[in-house]
């Protein structure tokens, strides 16, 4: 068995808005953590966090991918059935001709068409500056595989954390969404005149007090 | 091959019509009633509770059939290789006890009386300037029969909402356009989030009538007539897409499955796949399935009903080699023809306020519905003959499908720190305005069996041959128009429109609305089966379900329970007493 590899990083934090909605961000937490990586290797992990970086960056705005654990989320997809392209219909023949029509049509997993977008992007993708990443990004923007790379970072920024993105749920915060609240039977005919109604985001797990697994821990 | 013992009535799918057959029949007859169900085991509310996870439930689509089990092909003109889609777009259908039921936003309007004589009235009213390759039918009865249909059918799922035509009284507030109902709606209709406020002001002000959606998840407390109880709705957001967390939606497992449970005439067998319907003579012996083990299965029955997706439903019929292949060289045949879905198109509103959109549930919201039905005469002169439902879109804001929506223009790029900044001012400031247009079916548009592509058990999948014509992208364009309208109204800041494109492509398409391949009609020479679903070749073979439609309106459930109730009455109430064809 392929020795499994961990990639270090640190994510989450606590974001707060002042008055005029200029967004503070309390790192909470400063320790860096060692997450065992199901599909990636370190290097690669190194890569994808990096351009994931540049799709939703860490900036005066409020946390990015970087925080929200974003290249987690997404091993762990590539690791689970949709990575290993489970949920398509991959019965041949592959007809790829006439692309506008039809959807994909290939025969490539999306973990094959992560490790060949990887490559694309060169081993030395995360060691160059941010402009650099940006026009490189550009240049494969019209690709599946960055296709892929953009949905599935909004994915790891707005998922409930239970599938290892939204880490300390910095990305519902960002956007003052509340989470899977179970009612707002109290709240509908109140909040509809326009002003902002904000409680402090929740996930399915606090809300529930049960642990909850992902599609792709089967 | 196992034979199981002999059934009274075998049910093939356990989603809204087959729950309510089985749920009827077994409170009414003593009969025995087999439903084979291909999914899992009922799922339970706290099941539907930790799914309120939109990456599972919206993006991975896990209430759906997993399409790589059975797809189907699209192409858009019988001259091009069909592909299969491989990934779920158009025609999502649900999985497992429930079906689709379970996982519908519950967006209830009736079609109008017109909608069941439209070929007729469309004829009278327009005549040769109609397109020439249209195929739309009559159904075989009128409105009035239906209306009682109507009513128990909204009864038995709690509808909140308000009536516009009291016996033909105009009620204001209500859809003053709507055909005349008996009764008033069972349950009042649901507060108003802030986009259905400033709908009301925007669409009043332009001298529109708007109203409350009807609504199938319950504004209070509910008991239906069959004695269920449900709580009310939460506007917790996860609706469409996800199972309901405290049962207050009406789905076949909130309100048929309780009675069930209670009645020892009735089995459910889950992960049982039916193939094929056996028969010879002329007479349905029973159906082959494959069960949990993989194992083929005889389930032989006296009556078989056919309750499965529109789409399985045709698909079993001609794998069985049923009916006659419907050819659109000739117009011979009836099996497979009138395929539809729904028109649309949708526009993204902006404003300066937030919303607080992830308040919200199915159905809740409201709609305007001066434009369903005969389009306004300027419209009609630039060839638009038929309208649609233009209304808000209140399901529940979830931050992965939502993020990213910005004004048209306001940045370069849908990535990046740009991007990034615009997202995050828009998120609660954007929801969606729609339209759920009437279909018309056309002699080109039509299903068959695919010659390549095979679903798991290797049957082959079902073909679609289907397009828009210029009549849906000249129909999407005028509620377009009118949607745009009405934004400005709102006092919308920017506003995008999304229209009907040709060519449709089903693997892009959102739609689960899928309608017709087995109509029904008056007659055997232009339908499948009779107006009681009853096939008319086969008179122990009922197929039941959204294939019946010979076109569609707009969301179509509520008219397919109301047919379902039809068709089950007929077949306790004169069927079973004497077998034999109804019509």
């Amino acid at each position: 068995m392929k020795r499994r590899e961990f990639f270090t990083l640190t994510v989450g934090g606590v974001l707060i808005y002042t008055l005029n909605r200029q967004a503070l961000w309390l790192n909470a937490a400063e320790t860096p953590v060692k997450v065992p990586l199901r599909f990636f290797t370190a290097n690669e992990a190194r890569t994808i966090a990096a351009a994931c970086e540049r799709i939703f960056p860490s900036d005066e705005t409020g946390p990015g991918a970087k925080e929200a654990g974003v290249v987690i989320y997404i091993d762990r997809q590539l690791a689970g059935p949709y990575g290993r392209d489970e949920f398509r219909y991959t019965k041949g023949p592959f007809i790829e001709t006439d692309p506008s029509f039809g959807g994909y049509q290939g025969k490539e997993s999306p973990q094959q068409i992560y490790r060949a977008g990887i490559k694309l992007l060169g081993n030395d993708f995360a060691g160059l500056m941010p402009t650099q990443q940006d026009e490189q990004l550009r240049q494969i923007e019209k690709t599946l595989f960055f296709q892929m790379l953009r949905d599935h970072t909004l994915e790891g920024m707005f998922c409930d954390p239970l599938h290892g993105g939204n880490a300390d749920l910095v990305g519902w915060q960002l956007i003052g969404y509340p989470g899977p609240v179970m009612s707002w039977r109290s709240a509908i005919a109140v909040y509809n005149k326009g002003e902002a109604y904000r409680p402090a985001p929740v996930s399915l797990e606090q809300i529930l007090g049960v642990r909850i697994k992902g599609i792709e821990e089967e | 091959m196992v034979t199981m013992p002999r059934a009274d009535v075998v049910i093939v799918g356990a989603g809204w019509t087959g729950l309510v057959m089985a749920k009827e029949i077994a409170t009414r007859t003593p009969l025995s009633v087999v439903v084979l169900e291909r999914g899992g085991q009922v799922r339970t509310m706290a099941q539907y509770a930790a799914g309120m996870d939109e990456l599972d439930f919206v993006i991975r689509l896990r209430m759906k059939q997993n399409i790589a089990e059975q797809p189907y092909t699209h192409r858009r003109a019988p001259n091009e290789t069909a592909k299969p889609v491989r990934q779920w777009g158009a025609f999502q259908q649900g999985i497992g006890v429930g079906g689709e039921g379970e996982a519908w936003s519950g967006t209830t309007p009736r079609f109008l009386p017109e909608q069941f004589e439209l070929a007729s009235h469309l004829r009278r009213k327009y005549g040769s300037r109609l397109p020439d390759d249209l195929s739309v039918q009559d159904w075989g009865f009128t409105y009035g029969e239906l209306e009682p249909y109507y009513w128990r059918a909204e009864q038995m799922l709690g509808l909140s909402g308000k009536a516009g035509n009291l016996r033909g009284k105009k009620v204001p507030g209500g859809n003053v356009f709507e055909g005349p109902r008996s009764h008033e709606y069972p349950l009042p209709p649901h507060p108003y989030p802030y986009l259905a406020v400033l709908f009301e002001k925007g669409t009043k002000e332009l001298g529109y009538h708007p109203f409350p959606l009807p609504a199938a998840t319950p504004s209070g407390v509910y008991t239906n007539p069959d004695g269920v109880t449900r709580p009310p709705c939460q506007y917790c957001g996860h609706c469409g897409l996800y199972g309901c967390m405290i049962g207050a939606k009406a789905t076949p497992t909130s309100t048929m499955l309780p009675i069930i449970k209670t009645k020892r005439n009735v089995t459910l067998r889950t992960r049982s796949w039916v193939r094929r319907v056996i028969h010879r003579n002329g007479k349905a012996e029973g159906v082959v399935y494959v069960d949990a083990a993989g194992k083929e299965v005889m389930q032989p029955a006296d009556v078989v009903v056919l309750s499965s997706w529109s789409m399985n439903n045709v698909s079993r019929l001609m794998l069985s080699g049923i009916g006659d292949p419907y050819d659109p060289n000739t117009g011979k045949g009836t099996l497979g023809k009138n395929f539809t879905t729904e028109v649309g198109g949708s526009t993204d509103v902006f404003f300066d306020k937030p919303l607080n959109g992830f308040i919200g549930g199915g159905g809740v919201g409201n709609a305007i519905g001066d434009f369903v039905g005969d389009p306004p005469d300027a419209d009609v002169s630039a060839g638009v003959f038929r309208g649609g439902l233009i209304r808000t879109l209140l399901g529940g804001q979830s931050p992965i499908t939502a993020f990213g929506r910005v004004p048209q223009g306001e940045v370069k790029s849908n990535w990046g720190a740009e991007w990034k900044k615009a997202g995050i001012n828009w998120y609660d400031r954007q929801l969606s305005v729609q339209a759920n247009a009437s279909h018309f079916a056309y002699r080109q548009n039509y299903v068959d069996l695919d010659p390549t592509y095979t679903d798991k058990w290797g049957d082959p999948v079902l073909r679609v041959t289907m397009n828009w014509t210029d009549h849906e992208v000249r129909q999407s364009r005028m509620l377009g128009r009118v949607q745009q309208a009405i934004a400005t109204a709102m006092g919308a800041k920017a506003h995008s429109f999304r229209g009907n494109q040709q060519p449709y492509d089903a693997s892009r398409a959102h739609d689960t609305h899928v309608q017709g391949g087995a109509i029904m009609g008056n007659s055997p020479e232009t339908s499948v089966v009779n107006t009681w679903l009853q096939h008319w070749k086969m008179p122990n073979l009922w197929v039941v379900g959204g294939s019946a439609f010979p076109q569609n309106e707009s969301n179509p459930t509520l008219t397919l329970i109301a047919l379902t109730y039809r068709a089950v009455d007929a077949l306790i109430d004169r069927y079973f007493k004497k077998p034999g064809a109804l019509a």
